[in-house]
């Protein structure tokens, strides 16, 4: 059949079209990389002048313009663990009913939605939240307490959707073979399921504390403290916090032209434990991966 | 006169040796037919004739293949250009989310076409060509998504055959049919066998039978025997092909 | 015993698998408590009266009138429709002025008579005291208590929270640097967001991707304060050098920051709507002759736009709700932004920045909530929005 003249010559057009759409994607692509490394190195660089042994051993000093930053810390340490005490249990426990329990297709589409909504939901509005309910309702006032539980109900939706995820990628058949033994469902999630679904769902607990370690909106409020001259005693007292921290060091200390190195400090420090965070999730990850391959 | 010409040709997904040392002359405006048990091969091979298979990463070819005297993997050689001369028709009917009409202009479109009136005729044309003008002749503007797996099918050989290819390459293409929606495409296939040159990858062997000149055999990624198609299934050299179309195994 | 001790444990699934429910209707619960007291509240401060001559005609003054009044800013009561007379501004503190301290009396006992003598014989005064001093057979017209409205939370273009006598909580002013400094970010981020999302699903190698994929996670694992903080050191100063500004807290400051936030959540939604073109559809367009690129705009992008406009609307709900980013690099000026390179302010950041200083249960405190009650319904319905479109990809 004779070739169609209309289908002439177009190819070089239709080539050339591809090869600029493609270097301007490549170029934007490589920008956003270069946007992101020239972020992390600005602070990197900055922050390293300031970081030392006293830096993240002392308490601030001279009105946040010397010393350091151990009280922040230990602040974040403590809102870290609080929240992850709540947190924890009650969202592996709901991307365990979500994915095991839940057989009413409407009930299970109606708590993701919720789910979703919530992973939506403004830190500050859980900052409100927090403090309305937590702090002056339940007479809580400014405290560990308080902040824990405000970052615990934030981090919830992340939590109960990555165990979601984890156990779903568990292929049906090794439920079937456990119920098959006579196990319970109880005993075929406890000893089957969970165990292999473990590594995603660890992966998603140090996003969490990733996350939670970093946010500042739902603490201003409920439990963060501008300085504090010694640690807390309780989890009813106040404490200082590594992003609160650095908010109001940069905009409001005393000096804030002499505290900016205290400030690249923190910020360092808050970029570090992310790195740390993530590097962790992907070893992990990649880690389990081969375990998996190997079995 | 030689259409396609394969010489020597080996692949490999990864470290898999998927083809080995495959030769095969196609003669231009006959239909060609590729049997063999699931995983033998006879897919990738079709697959190679117009690149596909450069879409998928870690694989890696030897060998030699032709198309009128042309190194289709030769140095310098546009793999868009030879798809517009090379049809395909997949295993299931894979319509874009278009209209109708959308749907068979598309190759004409990509290929630089702006004349409107050239396309609309190319489309009518080539609807009536695969039998489908009168059912859709109604309903150009609507989804090609509302059709039926058979009317898709044939839409998409439509769609195949808008932009003039010399050769169309048919994956299993109605594997995913029911047995009405089968027999019109063979129909379809028997008309078109005088215009174009057709390999056709099957798991039926009557459908071989019925659409073929002349039928390939594959196993374990070897071409076991090729020949005239009605030599094939009465009286075959090879005890392998023997077994397999009398379906001892496979 | 083990039965009893599945349905325990069964029983606590259950509960926590309604937790994230019972929260999305405690914060609702809760802040609309907090903030429906604000339409309860008095226009002028509690525990404040404010008074005029009887000859006086006007019982109703709007909020923002009011602080015009004590700006100065209207001087004549013709302006609020009242008669031709020159408006004397009379606060409490001003009582020095006209009376000695002997005839206020030793322990103030003469202050409500003296007011009340005041009131009657000044046409024109406007008068702002406790509630405490207002005597009994009082010479002038007590205004009406009037409650602040919904028109003036929501049509108020003004936002004086700590104004005397009469605070003004109006939202425009906010949500429109709100909107700005958003969709300044969406439109700063979008072309860079699919971009990306394309190089990642079509382009890149499987070796690239690997490495890109990370470094676009560790973006989104970045603390907001320390954007915010990046924004403060290095962005602002830029803006201002670069475009001769006199501050370069502007909301371009903010949708700058924002938009490098934003770009993680659009480039992952985006790129995963993508990767669910079937890979037949794609093998369909190139089989025809046509590129990679042509198959891209002409075939990946129509199937998966739903979940490219999710991917906008995600972003966009995200840029929305930010907080502390925006704080540090805004400027925070509480006016009806006329351009983008001024400062604005946006809710989160005015929640964030006065809560601290509102008293509890206060009108200040209510209309916070109130904010953070929008702001909840805002990102609420882009969720909401969002599941609509990706509930109609599905079909």
């Amino acid at each position: 059949m004779a070739p169609v003249q209309k289908l002439g010559n177009v190819d070089t057009k239709k080539r050339t079209s591809q090869k600029v759409a493609f270097g301007i994607f490549t170029l934007l692509s490589y920008l956003v990389v270069v946007i992101l490394f020239f972020i992390l190195g600005f602070i990197i660089i900055q922050g390293g002048k300031v970081i030392s042994w006293d830096f993240l051993t002392k308490a601030p000093a001279e009105g946040m313009t010397a010393g350091g930053i151990f009280p922040a810390i230990v602040g974040t340490l403590y809102l870290v663990l609080g929240s992850s005490l709540i947190s924890f249990p009650i969202g592996i426990m709901s991307g365990i009913y979500m994915n095991e329990y839940a057989t009413n297709g409407k009930i299970i589409r109606f708590i993701r939605i919720m789910t979703n909504n919530l992973s939506g939901v403004p830190s500050v509005v859980f900052g409100l939240f927090g403090m309305s309910l937590f702090v002056i309702t339940l007479g809580w006032g400014d405290s560990i307490i308080a902040g824990s539980f405000t970052l615990a109900l934030m981090s919830l939706p992340l939590i109960i959707r990555t165990t979601e995820e984890a156990l779903k990628s568990i292929d049906d058949s090794f439920r079937h073979g456990s119920l098959a033994l006579g196990a319970t469902k109880l005993q075929t999630i406890g000893r089957v399921v969970l165990p292999m679904a473990f590594p995603n769902i660890i992966t998603g607990l140090i996003l969490s504390i990733g996350r939670v370690s970093g946010e500042t909106a739902p603490i201003l409020f409920t439990v963060a403290a501008y300085f504090l001259p010694q640690l807390p005693g309780s989890i009813f007292d106040q404490c200082m916090a590594l992003p609160y921290h650095l908010y109001v060091i940069s905009t409001s200390g005393t000096d804030i032209e002499a505290s900016r190195g205290m400030a690249y400090g923190t910020a360092l420090v808050l970029i570090a434990i992310v790195l740390v965070v993530n590097l962790l999730a992907n070893a992990l990850r990649s880690y389990f991966a081969k375990k998996v391959k190997m079995n | 006169m030689i259409k396609i010409d394969a010489q020597n040709v080996d692949f490999y997904y990864g470290d898999f040796h998927a083809l080995k040392n495959i030769s095969m002359q196609i003669e231009a405006n006959t239909s060609v037919a590729f049997i063999g048990p699931s995983g033998c091969g006879k897919s990738t091979f079709l697959r190679l004739f117009n690149r596909m298979n450069d879409l998928i990463p870690d694989t890696h070819m030897d060998g030699k293949i032709g198309i009128d005297g042309r190194d289709i993997y030769g140095k310098g050689e546009k793999v868009d250009q030879l798809r517009k001369n090379v049809g395909m028709v997949f295993q299931k009917p894979n319509p874009f989310p278009k209209t109708i009409f959308e749907n068979v202009a598309y190759g004409l479109r990509v290929n630089g076409v702006k004349d409107n009136g050239y396309i609309e005729e190319t489309v009518v044309k080539t609807l009536k060509q695969v039998v489908l003008w009168d059912e859709v002749k109604d309903k150009l503007k609507e989804s090609a998504f509302a059709l039926s797996g058979g009317q898709q099918q044939r839409l998409c050989i439509a769609r195949a055959l808008a932009i003039s290819p010399s050769i169309l390459l048919m994956d299993e293409p109605t594997s995913a049919l029911d047995p009405i929606s089968t027999s019109k495409i063979e129909e379809l296939i028997h008309e078109l066998k005088n215009e174009y040159t057709i390999v056709i990858v099957t798991h039926n062997m009557q459908q071989a039978a019925r659409v073929s000149d002349k039928t390939g055999y594959f196993y374990l990624g070897e071409l076991i025997e090729f020949d005239n198609t009605r030599k094939i299934f009465t009286n075959p050299e090879k005890e392998s092909t023997q077994n397999y179309i009398t379906g001892r195994f496979g | 015993m083990r039965k009893f001790f599945e349905k325990i444990v069964e029983g606590g699934l259950l509960i926590s698998g309604s937790v994230t429910s019972f929260t999305i209707l405690l914060i609702v619960f809760f802040l609309f408590k907090e903030a429906s007291g604000l339409f309860s509240s008095p226009v002028v401060e509690e525990g404040y009266v404010l008074a005029v001559n009887k000859s006086n005609d006007v019982s109703h003054l709007s909020p923002e009138t009011i602080m015009d009044i004590f700006d100065a800013k209207i001087t004549n009561w013709k302006e609020v429709n009242g008669k031709d007379e020159e408006i004397l501004v009379f606060r409490f503190s001003d009582l020095t002025q006209y009376y000695s301290e002997e005839e206020l009396g030793d322990e103030f006992q003469y202050v409500p008579e003296k007011i009340s003598e005041l009131v009657g014989k000044e046409p024109g005064i406007i008068a702002f005291f406790p509630q405490q001093y207002l005597a009994q057979n009082f010479q002038g017209t007590v205004l009406p208590e009037e409650k602040i409205s919904l028109s003036d939370f929501f049509a108020g273009t003004k936002w004086y929270p700590t104004s005397a006598p009469a605070p003004i909580f109006g939202l425009i002013p906010l949500l429109l640097g709100t909107l700005l400094v958003s969709i300044g970010a969406i439109v700063l981020s979008l072309p860079f967001g699919v971009a990306v999302a394309i190089y990642l699903a079509e382009i890149a190698n499987k070796r690239t991707r690997e490495i890109l994929k990370p470094v676009i996670e560790l973006l989104a694992g970045i603390p907001s304060v320390v954007y915010g903080f990046f924004g403060l050191v290095v962005i602002v100063p830029l803006i201002q050098k670069g475009l001769n500004l006199p501050v370069g807290e502007t909301a371009f400051a903010g949708s700058v920051v924002l938009a490098i936030m934003a770009l993680p959540t659009i480039i992952t939604v985006a790129e995963d709507a993508m990767r669910t073109t079937p890979r037949a559809m794609k093998e369909a367009s190139l089989a025809l002759g046509a590129t990679q690129w042509q198959t891209i705009y002409k075939v990946i992008i129509p199937y998966s736009i739903s979940g490219i406009t999710s991917a906008i609307v995600l972003g966009i709900g995200r840029a929305i709700g930010e907080t502390m980013a925006v704080l540090m690099v805004t400027g925070n000026a509480a006016v009806i932004p006329t351009s983008f390179f001024e400062p604005v302010r946006t809710i989160p950041a005015t929640i964030a920045a006065e809560l601290g200083e509102a008293p509890a249960g206060g009108a200040h405190y209510q209309a916070l909530f109130l904010l953070g009650a929008v702001l909840f319904i805002i990102t609420l319905l882009l969720s909401i929005s969002v599941e609509y479109i990706s509930s109609k990809r599905k079909m």
